[in-house]
């Protein structure tokens, strides 16, 4: 019998001692994190090691869950040197070579976050007391990434965002211990602005419907700072409930607003809903100014395409990845994913894949576990390979810079998964902003937790 | 004992038992094996269960006692962890102030619904209190988002003002809710043989909570403005004709039970500091109907279990995944082993809801008074036939069950 | 003014979907007393009946097309449905293009069905139990129904268009003097106010011309005495529970072009339409047409960007707001009756 202060499934997997980890030192200094495999929380054991796959299974995005939970199940097997490895073999990184992590198996457990902040976090808190998970990924809402990331913060665990596109979540809630590989609500105004000048215009009146929630006021914030630029004028913009389902009486004054550009700021059910109704409204096939009407999705996903049908036809937005992209590293995880499942790759899959492996990476390139070793590892990492051509993982707060896709909705797609065509890969110097943008000026990391 | 008569003395000290040793009989499977997975004894489950029975056992004082049943009482549960977050936010991460704060703010909050809401009665009144839950969460979750944190729900930030105690720790972390320096997230683990098992700090003070406010239910139970609640549900009508007002007695009861879901509120922030708006959703609202009618409305421990079968069941089954089937079905063979996975697979992970709404169905055919019934019929079974054999007449109506 | 009369539609368009909902909710309490929660989710089978049909017309089978290929680089499968196989192109595509309308005579029969199994293998044994039991029992089904959809269709919404002649807009304008242009309303949206319309007209005029009406209406009325009379109502009541289901279940299927379906379409609208339900007084079905048109019409004004401005927040609590005035200035709702539900 013995008793000690760390959680009990890191205590049995770190075996014989389990009293010494009270008395180990749990302030490290300099890189001397490779002796350290105790001192922070669910430090795993010799033989393998716990990762926490934290996913919507029930709610509206479970469907972009099950995609996301298909893409670890294929990270952990490359990981585990199963299958075709997939981006391994692309990663400019050569460290992971198929035997896990430092040495240790890769297992996971999984959990499921309905979408829904306090559940989330229960389920990633039992991940981390019950299943000792090193690590928690996942997810596909902002509020979920920015309370799991903060809980992660707490506990002293590794988060590493999965599909959150809000500028909060590297923004004003950043944290150290949180990792944000998908881009923001910045990145897409300032991919899409450019595009859209060229397609519509400088001299164009948007109008704005925006799911009133963090993420949509920050998608309509950040479109709005440039259309503005460019020289539009924005003649109203009106807060939508999320999931209303109908919005006919949300897009009905737009024809007669004087507007001749909507901009749906809208994801998920609600952006399926709000477009195809548009589209049902007639909006997409009007004159208003002398100008072809002309409808905008800043976020657009393949999975949500889908949903919409022939509305999305000719309808620009911007996505973070996409699996027709013909790099190496797109192509392998394509081919490996496709193999396995049938279908290709949501960005949602590929975001989470990533994330697994550059995890992994960065454990291996520290040496050791440790959080905050992990911290130091990725802070102003620079890769390539992983599909978005190179990439860095900045330093001030934690947000992987890399190109974005500005893409189109196909007006004869020729399989329910060729929705979206690339129209423009804006390159990643352009869609970098200052460290100290208005946006994200707010926010702090504090310091890397290691917990225990 | 305490006040209590010999049968509530009883009941009660089983609870008490019960949440003393929790961290045992919640772990009784060994870490190594494939059942380890049904485990329930980590601090964050063990918080849960004794969270929500608290909230159970104060609607129940309503809903079981007077016949109101209230579709909005998130809404309170709600507000109880806003006003504690803030609490935290402003003053200090010690974990009492908060929870007096969450209790007072959400009694006075259930004061004013339920002072018009009780204007009505029957399903007129669970309209009422699901509108204001509904607009509760519909303005916490976009228009009152500085107040609520919206979407991502309120949570403490490094630059918060916490004008007593630390603003941040020496690390420069946000520091934890504490008990006058006791961290509610601290643990100590007992290993035993294969087995290993946890004691949360803030398990066993959410625990004290629950004991105190659970002998304050008893109390209030067996008291004559207990009695004069039954009343109220057996018939409001005759209790007029006596000349008394059925109101203030049972706006007495719906703020006390609103008070218990602030307070279990607060609870819920004080061992993990978010408030999400959808803890105000009308489903969370119908979660605690449900808990309180699966476990046996009216009776004492019936909305505990039922808090704890719900509870469970959301936490562990959904995190059985199709690697860990497989896992207990490898001893089979690979094609028997399929055949069980797949038919398993539906009702665990993703699948959960279904398991969840089997279970309601189940239960509410079967065993109309909910798991405390369950027990009755059990415990008179075994009764009626000790009895048969000792020759004495047979007792066509059970002993009653624990509670009642 | 446009504004306001296309507001006007666009409430009347909701506020359809809401009476016919609500009819058959109100219906069920009515004659059965039975509160049932499972109401949503037949309106989510009939629009997984839309669905169903327009998936299985469009079942295909492969052909090899050389000339292409797919994602993986393998030789692109080209799908032909079989029924553009079996009846050539023309009869198919139309099958195809008019699967929801097609639905609709589909739905009645499997609704009626889905109704009555649903009443005997479940509800009549719920007729004497509590409400709050009947609630509970009525949930777990919603919620076991849910997920078996879930399960066979996932949990996107499923895009399921209406017939190629009803896409586009009709000039209401111009038939009121407007400029042209000036009001443009979808033809489904108006097609469906029309089936609404017919629907609740049938509804009323089964109870009202027939003799199975009459017998039901005294029974909403007064069961006590009507059994006295020797009337067995209960045999009525599995028709009663059929015809509830086929309306939510034909308002589910004429809904699916204007809502994309997915499987918590009617746990989303279970909870407004127990609040017209309650609004129009339980039990009343004129009261239940009544109060979803009049909160369907309301919900839309409150979405008018001005009074948003005025008022922040009220397009998302508007229905609560006029349900809580209703019923603080009108005990019973609008049209309820004494002693409903009271207790």
């Amino acid at each position: 019998m013995s008793f000690s202060k760390v959680s009990r499934r890191g205590v049995m997997k770190t075996g014989a001692a389990t009293g010494v980890a009270l008395a180990a030192p749990t302030l490290f200094t300099g890189a001397v994190w490779a002796d350290g495999h105790t001192g922070f929380t669910n430090a795993p054991g010799d033989s393998s090691v716990t990762l926490g796959f934290n996913v919507p299974q029930t709610g509206a995005y479970a469907d972009e869950g099950a995609d996301e939970l298909r893409a670890y199940q294929l990270a952990v097997q490359h990981l585990n040197g199963e299958g075709d490895g997939g981006m391994l073999n692309t990663f400019s990184e050569r460290n992971l070579d198929g035997t896990g992590i430092l040495g240790r198996r890769v297992e996971f457990v999984t959990g499921d976050t309905q979408t829904n902040s306090d559940a989330a976090r229960a389920s990633a808190r039992s991940m981390i007391e019950r299943d000792g998970a090193i690590m928690i990924t996942g997810g596909s809402s902002s509020g979920v990434a920015v309370a799991v990331q903060g809980l992660c913060q707490d506990a002293g665990v590794i988060f590493m965002a999965g599909l959150t596109h809000a500028n909060d979540t590297t923004g004003k809630d950043r944290r150290a211990n949180g990792f944000r590989h998908f881009f923001n609500t910045e990145m897409t105004g300032s991919a899409l602005a450019p595009i859209l000048e060229g397609l519509y215009g400088s001299d164009r009146r948007a109008y704005h419907l925006t799911a009133d929630y963090n993420w949509g006021w920050s998608q309509e914030r950040s479109i709005r700072t440039y259309t503005e630029n460019l020289g539009w004028e924005t003649v109203n913009s009106v807060l939508t409930p999320v999931g209303a389902g109908d919005f006919s009486s949300y897009l009905t004054p737009v024809a007669n607003s004087g507007a001749d550009v909507l901009i749906l700021n809208h994801y998920g059910g609600d952006m399926v809903n709000s477009l195809t109704q548009a589209v049902q409204f007639g909006l997409r096939d009007m004159q208003a100014n002398g100008k072809d009407f002309a409808v905008v999705v800043p976020l657009f996903s393949r999975l949500m395409a889908q949903g919409a049908g022939s509305a999305i036809a000719n309808i620009h937005g911007s996505t973070n990845w996409h699996w027709s992209l013909p790099d190496e590293g797109s192509q392998a995880f394509t081919r490996s994913f496709g193999t396995a499942y049938g279908f290709p790759p949501s960005q949602a899959a590929h975001t989470c894949y990533v994330q697994t492996l550059l995890y992994a990476d960065a454990v291996t390139r520290a040496g050791s576990f440790n959080p905050c070793a992990v911290v130091e590892a990725l802070e102003g990492f620079e890769f390539d390979g992983l599909g978005n051509g190179p990439t860095l993982y900045r330093a001030e707060d934690h947000q992987c810079f890399k190109d974005v896709l500005v893409v189109r909705g196909k007006e004869n797609p020729d399989n329910e998964y060729d929705l979206l065509e690339i129209v423009e890969v804006t390159a990643r110097d352009q869609v970098t902003y200052a460290v100290d943008h208005p946006d994200f000026v707010e926010g702090q990391l504090g310091s890397c937790n290691p917990g225990a | 004992m305490l006040g209590l008569n010999a049968k509530d003395a009883r009941l009660y000290i089983i609870v008490l038992v019960m949440l003393i040793f929790a961290p045992f009989f919640l772990n009784p499977f060994p870490e190594t094996s494939g059942l380890a997975q049904f485990n329930a004894g980590y601090p964050d489950m063990m918080q849960r269960l004794v969270i929500f029975g608290l909230f159970a056992v104060g609607f129940n004082i309503l809903f079981g006692l007077t016949g109101y049943l209230s579709f909005g009482h998130a809404a309170f549960l709600g507000v109880g962890s806003y006003a504690g977050v803030w609490m935290f936010k402003l003053l200090t991460m010690n974990v009492l102030p908060a929870l007096i704060v969450s209790t007072i703010a959400a009694g006075l909050f259930s004061l004013l619904i339920g002072y018009i809401s009780l204007r009505r009665s029957g399903i007129y009144f669970s309209i009422l209190t699901l509108a204001f839950a509904q607009m509760c969460y519909s303005l916490a979750y976009s228009v009152l988002t500085p107040i609520t944190g919206g979407e991502t729900g309120l949570q403490l930030a490094l630059d918060d003002p916490r004008i007593i105690g630390t603003q941040q720790t020496a690390e420069g972390n946000i520091p934890v809710p504490h008990l006058f320096g006791l961290p509610m997230n601290s643990n100590t683990t007992l290993d035993l043989g294969a087995w290993s098992f946890t004691f949360s700090v803030g398990y066993y003070f959410a625990a004290v909570i629950f004991a105190l406010a659970f002998y304050f239910t008893i109390r209030l139970f067996r008291s004559p403005f207990g009695l004069m609640l039954r009343a109220v549900k057996s018939n409001q009508s005759r209790m007029s004709y006596t000349g008394l007002n059925a109101r203030p007695y049972t706006l007495a009861a719906f703020v006390i039970s609103g008070m218990f879901a602030g307070l279990a509120g607060g609870l819920m922030v004080s061992m993990d500091p978010l408030a999400g708006a959808e803890r105000m959703l009308w489903t969370a609202s119908g979660e605690v109907v449900l808990m309180t009618i699966l476990g046996g409305v009216g009776t004492l421990i019936g909305p505990i279990l039922g808090a704890g079968v719900i509870t469970y069941l959301e936490a562990i089954v959904s995190t059985i995944n199709s690697t860990i089937l497989h896992e207990w079905f490898s001893g089979l063979p690979d094609g028997l082993e399929n055949f069980m996975v797949n038919i398993l697979y539906p009702f665990v992970g993703k699948g959960w809801h279904l398991t969840l709404g089997l279970v309601f169905m189940t239960v509410v055919i079967f065993l109309p008074g909910g798991i405390v019934e369950g027990g009755r019929r059990i415990y008179g079974l075994f009764s009626r036939k000790r009895r048969q054999s000792d020759a004495t007449p047979p007792n066509a109506a059970a002993q009653p069950g624990p509670g009642e | 003014m446009e504004s306001i009369i296309l507001q006007l539609l666009n409430g009347l368009d909701k506020g359809s979907a809401y009476a016919l909902i609500a009819l058959g909710l109100t219906l069920i309490f009515g004659t059965l007393g039975v509160v049932n929660f499972a109401h949503g989710a037949l309106f989510m089978m009939g629009a997984f009946i839309a669905v169903t049909l327009n998936m299985l017309f469009g079942i295909s089978f492969e052909v090899e097309d050389p000339t292409r290929t797919d994602f993986l680089g393998n030789v692109m499968m080209v799908d032909t449905p079989y029924v553009v196989y079996w009846f050539g192109e023309g009869v198919g595509n139309w099958l195809i293009d008019w699967s929801v309308p097609i639905s609709v005579v589909v739905a009645i029969p499997v609704m009626a069905l889905i109704g009555i199994a649903m009443e005997r293998g479940l509800i009549r044994f719920f007729y004497k139990r509590p409400h709050a039991d009947q609630i509970l029992v009525t949930f777990g089904l919603a919620i076991v129904l849910q997920e078996i959809i879930k399960a066979f269709y996932g949990a996107n919404p499923i895009p399921t268009p209406a017939p190629e002649a009803f896409v586009g807009s009709f000039d209401v304008g111009q038939l009121l003097g407007f400029d042209p242009f000036a009001v443009m309303y979808p033809y489904w949206r108006l097609v469906y106010f029309f089936f609404a319309a017919l629907i609740i007209g049938l509804v009323f005029a089964f109870l009202q011309f027939t003799t199975f009406g009459m017998v039901v209406r005294a029974g909403m009325a007064d069961r006590e005495t009507v059994g006295l009379l020797g009337i067995d109502i209960d045999k009525r009541f599995v028709t009663m529970f059929a015809i509830a289901a086929i309306v939510a279940g034909l308002a589910g299927v004429m809904y699916t072009p204007i809502l994309s379906p997915n499987y918590h379409i009617g746990m989303d609208f279970l909870v407004l339409s127990f609040v017209v339900v309650v609004v129009g007084g339980m039990g009343s079905l004129p009261g239940a047409v009544a109060a979803g048109f009049l909160l369907g019409i309301l919900q839309s004004f409150a979405s008018m960007s001005w009074i948003i401005e005025l008022i922040p927040g009220i397009n998302q609590v508007v229905i609560y707001l006029v349900a809580i005035v209703i019923l603080l200035t009108r005990p019973r709702g609008l049209m309820g009756r004494k002693g409903v539900m009271e207790e």
